[in-house]
């Protein structure tokens, strides 16, 4: 298109460029006074160093229809010096459209420009791209600048379409479909949207329908068709067919051919497909799409499943893992969260971001308003266009005379390129590609949807971990140009959440903004300089429900008990397919029911409160096909503002990192869902179990159960692949430490009430129960089951006040399953009370520790009120030998058989856990009756070989005043010689150190202890 | 106008096989019955004549092999969509040969003749369910993922998904479609199992018919020029249940058939006929 004005005006202008540069030298870029060195640097190859500033006017030249370039940049003018870009876009005819953005434009700029350009006003479905140093295609992030997103080489783009409406019929002008449809054709020449031969004579005609017009002998000669390309294979057979069919258009208009296209082509089983490569578990090779509908998982071409955006309640990526937290399906009690492996670190954030923007753009009313800022942790990604909802509105006020354009003879479809030009490597689209467009690393076959990944790839992978790893330390760097390579590693996980569906809860941690990582290193450090650094941020929390539901909760309990004691065993022999289905199994035939035609659509329901009976089965459910890891997350539900949710988190030995995860749900307004809900809480315990046997099963893998907080959304943990080793079932010793300081600058409420622990133990021990029962009916171990599980398990307060929170934490251990009640381990509950209903969820936390099998674990939180600076220590609870108050007779025995029957090899251990609590006696008795707002939450863990550190930080503001709560845990693994007491002094001791400004207000010792080291082992 | 994925349902051909002697006794079968070979031979001279006459397609009839003692029931011999016939490679040892016949018969048809010539793959027929927007493939004794794949790269416009069968022969030994959109299954809880699955996988919607046997869930379904909706399906006498629910759909042309003898040695109504429309697309 303007491909020339642009090689015209780069002729011109260097030097007038560079004077105004001089003059306007230390302003805005302090980094780089000069950007030629810095946007090329020598690696990247290809340059274009003498395009690299440009005047304004040029860039009218190069396009004249764009005003809005002018209007950004001209205030500027005289005063400080603005830097001027060259960009290259790659549009969707093939052609080059050069143009020039101030370096730090933001991407929405070069969008708009290319838009104005393109004459196109239905832009919302479309998008810019940039290749990144690896090849990758990256989606340019409207909001951020421009220079931020390239950091390397030349400033070359492509504008594609980001957002492939499913019924393009909707859409309101031509010209945007003709957009599509040469997005379409490219994406089928690529061999990106697999079709067979029929369809490609089809698409084939109407392309030549409506580029060239009427089938005319005379005029188009008889090989005119050989001009274009259909397939990625063209044959002759194929053109004589398409030529066959072109005949038969005489008359049809190319806005009519183009439609006939695109409904073809959007029946397409892989119409707007974005594909990823992942792993599952056990390494096998997969591919992710992305697409309107939701998350599709193929292997080797075939779909193995599917969740729709109904079905995820969060994504997130840590590293190099990408997650998606399912809601629990009909029968199904629990949510679970599947993990996949991506190549590195970056595939696992572009597919992340991917998943947002999809499930933002085509499910969502609106886009989600970006979390706050202000004293949050990380930027918070979200799709900030328009939804597709919002789009179809906004064109249909479209009112303009349908723009004339010119569908020229796309250069491109006569050479056999893809649409960038460029080589391609690891990008998916070169999965379906043919091989010839791949490197050598990778062998497909032609047409493959789906290809396999090569050996290189690992190398990659690993190359990519260790890039992770080193990042960190790099963090508080100024984003340095020439370490293209990591410029974003900092980001070690994102996760979203969509709550309810259509209501989505971002939460992320982001790497890109310096700052603010800055400022959460300010405030956390690492114990060691391990890669292990984990930011979250927290959000949402809105809770309507009363505290009144929280009684009800307990009834539920104890119903839940009794249904599920009533339960029978564990359905035997589950298949992977059942398991890969995260849905129950069916329910028996319905005889009464009519024999009608139904609709199928059971994808977006509920479990019902009665039918948690058959949550046992469902827990036997695991998809090890394709399922990295299988989590199950406890369901969290936090009625009313109280809500949190208990999270324990099991890491194996399959991922080198182990991820917390936290849940959070919102509570319904209605409160029969809250109780539907609180039943649901039961089944963390039950999944932790459930895990602990499958890895019991393994041999000697770690499990480390974390408990997160509820109320912060993204947390994390990581657990290093040292401290898995570590802890060996039978063998080894955890010990967990957890020190929680809280800073209270107001007299909010704080109180630990000894009731509460004492009637907790009930509630408890009725849970229990029922995850034994639960337990029981797994009978098939997870196999090489992924990973870590993280439970989110809320108790509500009981009829005392209303509790603000209270967390559980337990670890299960294998080992311990011969133990009596101990199995569970441990559990602390802190209840705040606060006279109002309200409870502020931050404060409600509390920290619980969890030990596993034969660990002694240790827990110490404190919380610090400002008022008083003084730590009081007052042991609230002891509890010796067995960790549950409350042993139900029943349930002793339960829990032993249900744990022989899923592991028999299980080492006998017999632990023995203390638990102790200083707290400081200052209670906050002020009536808080707001219920404060969360601002942010993170989880940050470190490690040492011995130790592992969580730290999560919370912040609120309650009354106008703010909080900021940490809550440390310190999980100290070790033989038995270690001396605890020293390390909970050191470890009070460093958190004093590293938080002078607070103070310590609880401190919570777990520790469990192994008596009987005759267990046998393996 | 070129259209893809229209008609479901819409079929001109069809393609049989006479049944031979050894049926009686070499048949593969999961329960060891009897066979009534001369019930079984009116059994099928009546199926076939529900296509020839009553239905009016043009009936393409191999004849028996006695050497392949299953080979009456085509369907697993191939897949055809649209203008492409895959040739499966069966499951069961005995039953590869029936393959040749069929290829030859549908060449003859001027079909895209696509083989599966991987040793490691197999496939039957009767696990593959086409919903006219995209295709199931059973997991099963006879059907393996292998088998699927070479089945996706046939029809690559389809999404072609997973499904274990974890009882019953085939997949659609305990379901069918029976009009579009229209999954007619059976109500054991392997069957609802599956249909659940089929339903997580798929981005379609699906509407389902739940007759109380699985077996009657196969049935076939057309749609038919001047005769609409037409189902073949189970007769009263075999399963009186099921015949009943089928009788309450009012929009389809209904013809019970029997398949009492066939059923024996596991063949259902699909089984014994491979449906092509040769008006299909271009």
């Amino acid at each position: 298109m303007t491909t020339e004005s642009g090689a015209d005006s780069e002729a011109k202008q260097p030097q007038e460029n560079k004077e105004t540069e001089k003059a306007k030298a230390k302003a805005a870029e302090p980094t780089s006074p000069q950007n030629q060195p810095e946007e090329l640097p020598a690696a990247a190859g290809h340059s274009t160093p003498a395009r690299k500033e440009q005047e304004p006017q040029d860039e009218d030249l190069v396009s004249h229809r764009s005003s809005t370039s002018r209007l950004s940049r001209s205030p500027l003018r005289g005063v400080k010096k603005v830097k001027i870009m060259q960009c290259k876009v790659t549009l969707l005819d093939g052609s080059d459209y050069t143009l020039n953005v101030e370096k730090r434009a933001k991407g929405q700029v070069l969008f708009d420009k290319v838009c104005e350009h393109l004459n196109l006003l239905e832009k919302d479905y479309f998008g810019i791209t940039h290749r990144d140093v690896e090849n990758q295609k990256n989606w340019l992030d409207p909001s951020k600048e421009l220079k931020k997103q390239i950091r390397t080489g030349p400033w070359n783009f492509a504008f594609n379409v980001k957002f492939y409406p499913p019924d393009p019929s909707q859409l309101t002008e031509d010209i945007t479909r003709y957009y599509l449809c040469l997005q379409l054709r490219d994406d089928v020449v690529s061999g990106r949207l697999p079709c067979s031969f029929a369809t490609h004579t089809v698409l084939g005609s109407y392309t030549v329908q409506s580029e060239l017009g009427d089938y005319d002998p005379e005029e188009l000669g008889s090989d005119y068709i050989s001009e274009l390309r259909f397939a990625p294979n063209q044959t002759k057979e194929l053109e004589e067919k398409v030529m066959e069919l072109h005949k038969t258009y005489k008359g049809m208009t190319p806005a009519d051919a183009e439609i006939h296209f695109l409904e073809n082509a959007k029946k397409l089983s892989m119409y707007g497909v974005d594909l990823h490569h992942a792993k599952d578990s056990e390494g096998v090779e997969i591919m992710l799409g992305v697409c309107a509908s939701g998350l599709l998982i193929y292997r080797d071409r075939l779909r193995i499943n599917r969740f729709a955006w109904p079905k995820i309640l969060k994504i997130s990526y840590k590293r190099n893992n990408f997650y998606i937290k399912i809601r629990p399906g009909e029968f199904e009690q629990f949510e679970s969260t599947i993990g996949f492996k991506l190549p590195n670190h970056r595939a696992a954030k572009r597919l992340w971001k991917v998943c947002v923007e999809h499930h933002t753009f085509f499910r969502l009313v609106s886009p989600e308003a970006p979390p706050k800022k202000f004293l949050s942790l990380g930027s918070k990604f979200r799709y900030s266009g328009r939804t597709q909802a919002q789009t179809r509105r906004a064109s249909s006020q479209i009112i303009r005379p349908a723009p004339f354009f010119e569908r020229s003879s796309s250069k491109r479809y006569n050479m056999s390129r893809s649409l960038d030009g460029a080589p391609i490597m690891e990008n998916h689209e070169t999965l379906m590609k043919d091989s010839a467009s791949d490197g050598a690393a990778k062998v497909i076959a032609k047409g493959d949807i789906i290809t396999t990944v090569t050996t290189e790839k690992k190398a990659e992978e690993e190359k990519a971990e260790q890039e992770d790893a080193q990042m960190d330390p790099v963090v508080t760097a100024e984003p340095v140009v020439s370490t293209p390579l990591r410029h974003d590693t900092k980001t070690d996980s994102e996760q979203t959440d969509f709550a309810f569906d259509g209501e989505m809860t971002a939460t992320e941690s982001e790497a890109d903004d310096d700052s603010e990582m800055r400022t959460q290193y300010s405030f956390i450090r690492r114990v060691k300089g391990e890669n292990v650094f984990i930011k979250h941020s927290n959000l949402m929390l809105e809770d309507t429900s009363p505290p009144s539901e929280m009684v009800k909760h307990q009834t539920n309990i104890s119903e839940l008990k009794r249904s599920f004691l009533e339960t029978g065993d564990s359905t035997p022999g589950l298949t992977e397919w059942e398991k890969r289905l995260s849905s129950s199994p069916a329910r028996s035939p319905r005889t009464d029911e009519p024999p009608m035609i139904e609709p199928l659509d059971t994808e977006d329901e509920e479990p019902a409160g009665e039918e948690t009976k058959e949550v046992v089965e469902p827990k036997a459910t695991k998809a090890p096909g394709y399922l990295v890891k299988y989590v199950v997350d406890s369901i969290t539900t936090s009625s009313g503002p109280h809500g949190i949710s208990l999270s324990t988190t099991m890491d194996d030995d399959v991922f080198m990192d182990g991820t917390l995860r936290e849940v959070e749900e919102k509570t319904p307004d209605s409160q029969d869902e809250v109780s539907e809900r609180s039943m649901l809480k039961v089944s963390p315990r039950t999944v932790i179990q459930e895990v602990s046997q499958a890895i019991s099963d393994k041999k000697g893998t770690l499990i480390i159960l974390k408990d997160a907080e509820d109320k912060e959304e993204g947390k994390e943990t990581s657990a290093v692949g040292e401290e898995e080793e570590l802890v060996v079932p039978g063998e080894a010793e955890a010990q967990e430490n957890e020190v929680s300081e809280t800073v209270k600058e107001d007299t909010s409420v704080v109180l630990e009430a000894k009731t509460t622990i004492v009637k907790m133990p009930s509630l408890q021990m009725e849970i229990k129960t029922d995850d034994m029962t639960q337990i029981k009916g797994t009978g098939s171990p997870k196999k090489a089951m992924a990973s870590w599980i993280s439970d989110e398990a809320k108790t509500e307060a009981s009829e005392i006040i209303s509790v603000l929170t209270k967390e559980v934490k337990e670890m299960t251990a294998p080992d311990a399953l011969q133990q009596k009640a101990e199995v569970f381990t441990f559990r602390e509950f802190q209840t705040e009370q606060s006279k109002s209903s309200v409870t502020q969820i931050t404060l409600s936390e509390s920290s619980t520790t969890s030990l596993a099998v034969s660990t002694l674990g240790w827990v110490s939180s404190s919380q610090k009120t400002s008022d008083e600076p003084e730590e009081k220590e007052v042991v609230t609870t002891e509890t010796e030998a067995v960790p549950e108050p409350a042993p139900a007779e029943s349930t002793g025995p339960m829990i032993v058989d249900a744990v022989d029957a899923g592991t028999k090899e299980t080492p006998v251990v017999h632990t023995e856990t203390k638990t102790i609590t200083y707290e400081s006696a200052e209670v906050d008795t002020n009536g808080d009756v707001d219920p404060g707002v969360l601002l942010s939450a993170q989880t940050i863990t470190s490690e040492t070989t011995s130790t592992t550190t969580t730290t999560h930080i919370t912040k609120t503001v309650k009354g106008g005043i703010s909080e900021t709560r940490i809550e440390k845990r310190i999980v100290i693994t070790g033989d038995a010689d270690i001396d605890h007491d020293e390390a909970l002094a050191q470890a009070i001791k460093e958190a004093k150190e590293q938080h002078p400004d607070m103070s310590v207000t609880k401190v919570v010792v777990h520790k469990e202890t192994e008596i009987t080291p005759e267990e046998g082992e393996d | 106008m070129a259209g893809l994925m229209a008609g479901f349902g819409h079929y001109t051909h069809a393609v049989v096989r006479g049944i031979p002697a050894s049926l009686a006794k070499e048949a593969l079968r999961s329960n060891p019955v009897e066979v009534d070979l001369a019930a079984a031979h009116r059994e099928h001279e009546s199926y076939v004549e529900v296509l020839k006459t009553k239905l009016g397609l043009e009936v393409v009839e191999l004849p028996a092999d006695e050497s392949l003692p299953d080979c009456v029931f085509v369907e697993d011999a191939a897949v055809v969509c649209g203008d492409t016939a895959l040739i499966t490679r069966p499951g069961a040892e005995s039953r590869r040969r029936e393959a040749e016949v069929m290829k030859g018969a549908l060449k003859d048809l001027n079909l895209n003749i696509v083989e599966m010539t991987d040793e490691n793959a197999t496939l039957d027929g009767g696990d593959v369910l086409f919903t006219g927007r995209e295709f199931f493939v059973g997991l099963s004794k006879r059907t393996n993922q292998r088998g699927a794949e070479i089945l996706a790269d046939a029809f690559k416009d389809y999404a072609v998904s997973t499904v274990p069968v974890l009882e019953g022969l085939h997949l659609k030994s305990f379901c069918s479609m029976g009009g579009p959109g229209l999954i007619v299954i059976g109500s054991s809880e392997p069957a609802q199992k599956a249909l659940k699955i089929m339903q997580q996988m798929s981005d379609h919607r699906y509407d389902k018919l739940t007759v109380p046997d699985d077996l009657a869930a196969n049935c076939i379904y057309m749609n038919l020029p001047n005769k609409g909706h037409v189902l073949l399906h189970c007769t009263v006498e075999e399963y009186p249940e099921s015949a009943k629910v089928f009788e309450k759909l009012k929009d389809h042309m209904l013809i019970p058939v029997s398949n009492m003898e066939k059923v024996k040695v596991d063949g259902a109504l699909t089984c014994c006929s491979v449906l092509i429309n040769k008006k299909a697309n271009i």
